[in-house]
């Protein structure tokens, strides 16, 4: 009979705790709109790609072979914008304003060294400002020079042998940026919705002096508690499945996995995330403290999950410390069922640690709530 | 001084915006959590972002598998163990390593085919070495195909079959990277991280702060007074500049002391360019908050408004070019987006005036922009709101 009346009071609170944040239309409109824009702007923003090019172009040999390198330099879709320099003196002048990210400097005599088999060198200046950028550029640039360079040896000798490297890109053919970004966001977006609601929730009751109300109200301590993180263990769901049908629909991305492994990782993840938002929620005293501490909580979460960048460039110190970000484990099952079919094994092997911080945090956060209670 | 040249009730507007400034600094100094921001958080930021983000990609986790096992093949898997660029394990089954791939323990496979000794000694066919790359870290796949092809033509060289890939090129490539030799990924993304510090103090804070006013109804206390809503708006932006700016400064002392930061630029430059995007930040802040009078929507509309395209549509992570053209359209409003480059410029190449002062030019703009429509949103009377 009481354990009846119990999750009859635990549902009465949660209705009321969707009301709270349903009817008030500011953060109803917050709830949907900002996850929408997030995926749509930064899963075609957060790209490391590079695309659309500017690159110098000095050419002081005026011979067939720089035309010829200029040609399929133009003739390729990553570099779009070209700028012909008159001399050495215009390099500084484009590379410091940024119009190019590089030049290429065709030296005298090109055509006649590399005819003549004495061979020459393309001096290619890049913009160190941008590091990732270049790099890759560089990369690019050398390419279409290799390949010109096989070509070159293609007509004056038979016999080439040509140690062969076949590559092939697995789970991602095309190395389609969004495929890693979208589904990450799955992980993120559902971090930062479900953080700011728990943590929130409390903080805004005291703040309004609503929660001595609820203080005496017949719920118990417990009852509160679960009234309190379940509904945002359901709008995460929400939002989770929301980014999910996106990113199939709008983004294409092939879904490889299971739908089962998924949901059942998700509420793992869910609870790690609720158990640092109670723990702020619970010490602070206004919306504006529990707002810091979200922002305290989210930033490194973020920063430090490989979603920016990779765990493995971070020092070893810090690879070790990242294991208590649950952020950082749902990546890596969040792509690794979307894009890699992972085994169950693999996953299991992923929520165990969200599991260890959930069980290290979520006591010693309900302590904190129940002590704050009363 | 400039206000006494303009004449008596000018003096008095002077006056009482004083008042109010050293009103909000009182605030500053008492409210803990305004300090804590200043200082603690530009250094917390800076050092999650110094060691915790890096496109230094080396020590790449693969997997050898070895299915030659002839003298040469492992040589040639030694080569790949030793390099600084790759984390090699060595094996003899595919299947263990793929399955690896699968579960994100390595991020490249690179496999030695049985006929590969066969065919480099008889120098008939092409010897083939197969890559797979993890497509799921697009970034790290391109890292692994292309250090895989230098380690293994390194090797080829090394190893006196140089007249296999013919000794050198006819067309050979001489890189130089201006302003960062060193190539660290550092110098790009401490400029970023300036950034974010910056809009955090200038947005997310007033935001909070000017919301609260309105929820308490503090607001309303002085609107009743004669104080006008030009002079409450200045008020709370000077104080904040100089906590912002003061933070920033502490900011780029770090950079310099703790992460060996070049600092190519001068100080006036800095200033410049920091001041124009501190007061977008900050107008940007005020009209959230006078939009929005709710702590709670200020803060989540500063994240979004704010922070996220701070974050990634600036082009310190992620190149804006590389962006579809819509995109790149927003990126003109995104104040950040001039700041980053301009930033970067003072720190790594110097003043150059180019790049920072339409930068600059632009970054003001918006923000006579934003405060206009501060200024017509606010309610000048209490019943009008």
């Amino acid at each position: 009979m009481s354990h009846s009346t119990g999750i009859i009071r635990i549902l009465a609170l949660m209705v009321k705790e969707f009301h709270a944040v349903w009817r008030d239309k500011k953060t109803r409109f917050l709830l949907i709109f900002p996850p929408v824009v997030e995926l749509i702007i930064f899963g075609y923003a957060a790209t490391l790609d590079v695309k659309n090019v500017s690159i110098g172009i000095l050419d002081e040999d005026n011979g067939p072979v720089a035309r010829e390198v200029a040609q399929r330099i133009q003739g390729s879709t990553f570099f779009t914008k070209y700028h012909y320099l008159r001399g050495r003196s215009e390099i500084k002048n484009i590379i410091d304003t940024q119009k190019a990210m590089l030049v290429i400097c065709f030296p005298q005599n090109l055509s006649q060294d590399v005819s003549s088999g004495k061979g020459s060198t393309v001096q290619v200046i890049l913009d160190g400002r941008r590091t990732n950028s270049s790099q890759i550029t560089l990369g690019y640039l050398s390419q279409i020079i290799g390949r010109y360079n096989i070509q070159l040896f293609e007509s004056t000798s038979k016999h080439v042998i040509r140690p062969e490297i076949m590559i092939r890109t697995w789970f991602n053919p095309n190395k389609i940026y969004c495929w890693f970004t979208v589904p990450s966001l799955i992980g993120t977006i559902m971090a930062i919705e479900v953080i700011v609601i728990t943590g929130l929730s409390v903080a805004r009751e005291r703040e309004l002096g609503t929660f001595e109300q609820l203080l005496v109200s017949p719920l118990t301590q417990w009852e509160i508690l679960i009234g309190k993180t379940a509904p945002s263990m359901i709008i995460g769901l929400l939002e989770g499945t929301f980014i999910l049908v996106i990113a199939m629909i709008v983004f294409q991305i092939p879904f490889r996995g299971s739908f089962f492994y998924l949901y059942f990782s998700i509420p793992f993840y869910l609870l790690s995330i609720i158990a640092f938002g109670l723990f702020i929620s619970s010490m602070a005293k206004t919306q504006q403290q529990a707002f810091l501490g979200i922002f305290v909580f989210i930033m490194p979460c973020f920063l430090l999950s490989g979603f920016m960048t990779p765990v493995e460039n971070m020092p070893q110190w810090l690879q070790q410390l990242v294991v208590i970000n649950p952020l950082k484990h749902f990546l890596v099952i969040v792509k690794g069922i979307f894009l890699k079919d992972m085994p169950f094994s693999d996953v299991v092997e992923n929520i165990y640690p969200m599991i260890f911080i959930s069980a290290a945090t979520l006591p010693f956060a309900t302590w904190m709530f129940r002590k704050r209670l009363g | 001084m400039k206000v006494t040249q303009k004449g008596k009730s000018n003096g008095s507007s002077w006056i009482r915006t004083r008042a109010l400034m050293i009103k909000e600094s009182h605030q500053i100094i008492r409210d803990p959590s305004s300090l804590l921001i200043a200082f603690a958080l530009p250094f917390i930021m800076l050092f999650l972002f110094g060691y915790g983000l890096s496109l230094d990609t080396n020590n790449l986790k693969i997997g050898v598998v070895m299915e030659d096992l002839s003298n040469d093949a492992r040589s040639l898997a030694y080569a790949f163990a030793n390099t600084s660029y790759f984390d090699a394990r060595l094996g003899h089954s595919r299947k263990y390593f793929e399955n690896e791939l699968i579960s994100g323990h390595i991020r490249g496979v690179i496999v030695i085919p049985q006929d590969f000794t066969e065919n480099l000694r008889k120098g008939e066919v092409s010897p083939k070495l197969q890559v797979l790359s993890d497509g799921s870290e697009p970034n790290s796949a391109t890292f692994v195909e292309n250090y895989a092809s230098g380690v293994f033509l390194t090797w080829l060289i090394a190893n006196g079959y140089e007249n296999a890939t013919r000794t050198s090129p006819l067309l050979d490539v001489e890189p130089r990277f201006w302003f960062n030799p060193e190539l660290s990924s550092r110098n790009t993304i401490l400029p970023g991280c300036i950034t974010i510090i910056i809009a955090i103090i200038g947005t997310l804070l007033t935001a909070l702060v000017v919301a609260r006013e309105w929820e308490r109804g503090t607001m309303e206390s002085l609107m009743v007074t004669p104080v006008k809503i030009r002079e409450i708006i200045i008020s709370k932006i000077v104080p904040y500049f100089i906590l912002g700016m003061v933070s920033m400064l502490f900011s780029v002392a770090i950079c310099m002391v703790l992460f060996g930061m070049p600092f190519r630029g001068s100080v006036f430059a800095l200033c410049i360019i920091s001041s124009a995007f501190l007061l977008v930040s900050l107008a940007g802040g005020l009209l959230i908050s006078t939009l929005s009078k709710n702590q709670f929507v200020a803060a989540q509309a500063s994240l979004v408004s704010a922070f996220l395209p701070t974050t990634l549509l600036s082009g310190f992570i992620f190149e804006i070019d590389s962006m579809p053209a819509i995109l790149r359209a927003i990126t003109w409003v995104v104040p950040a987006s001039y700041f980053v480059p301009s930033l970067q410029t003072v720190f790594l190449a110097g003043d150059v005036w180019p790049v920072l002062l339409p930068a600059t030019g632009i970054m003001m703009l918006i923000f006579i922009l934003l405060f206009t429509i501060t200024i017509m949103k606010s309610p000048k009377r209490l019943e009008a709101s």
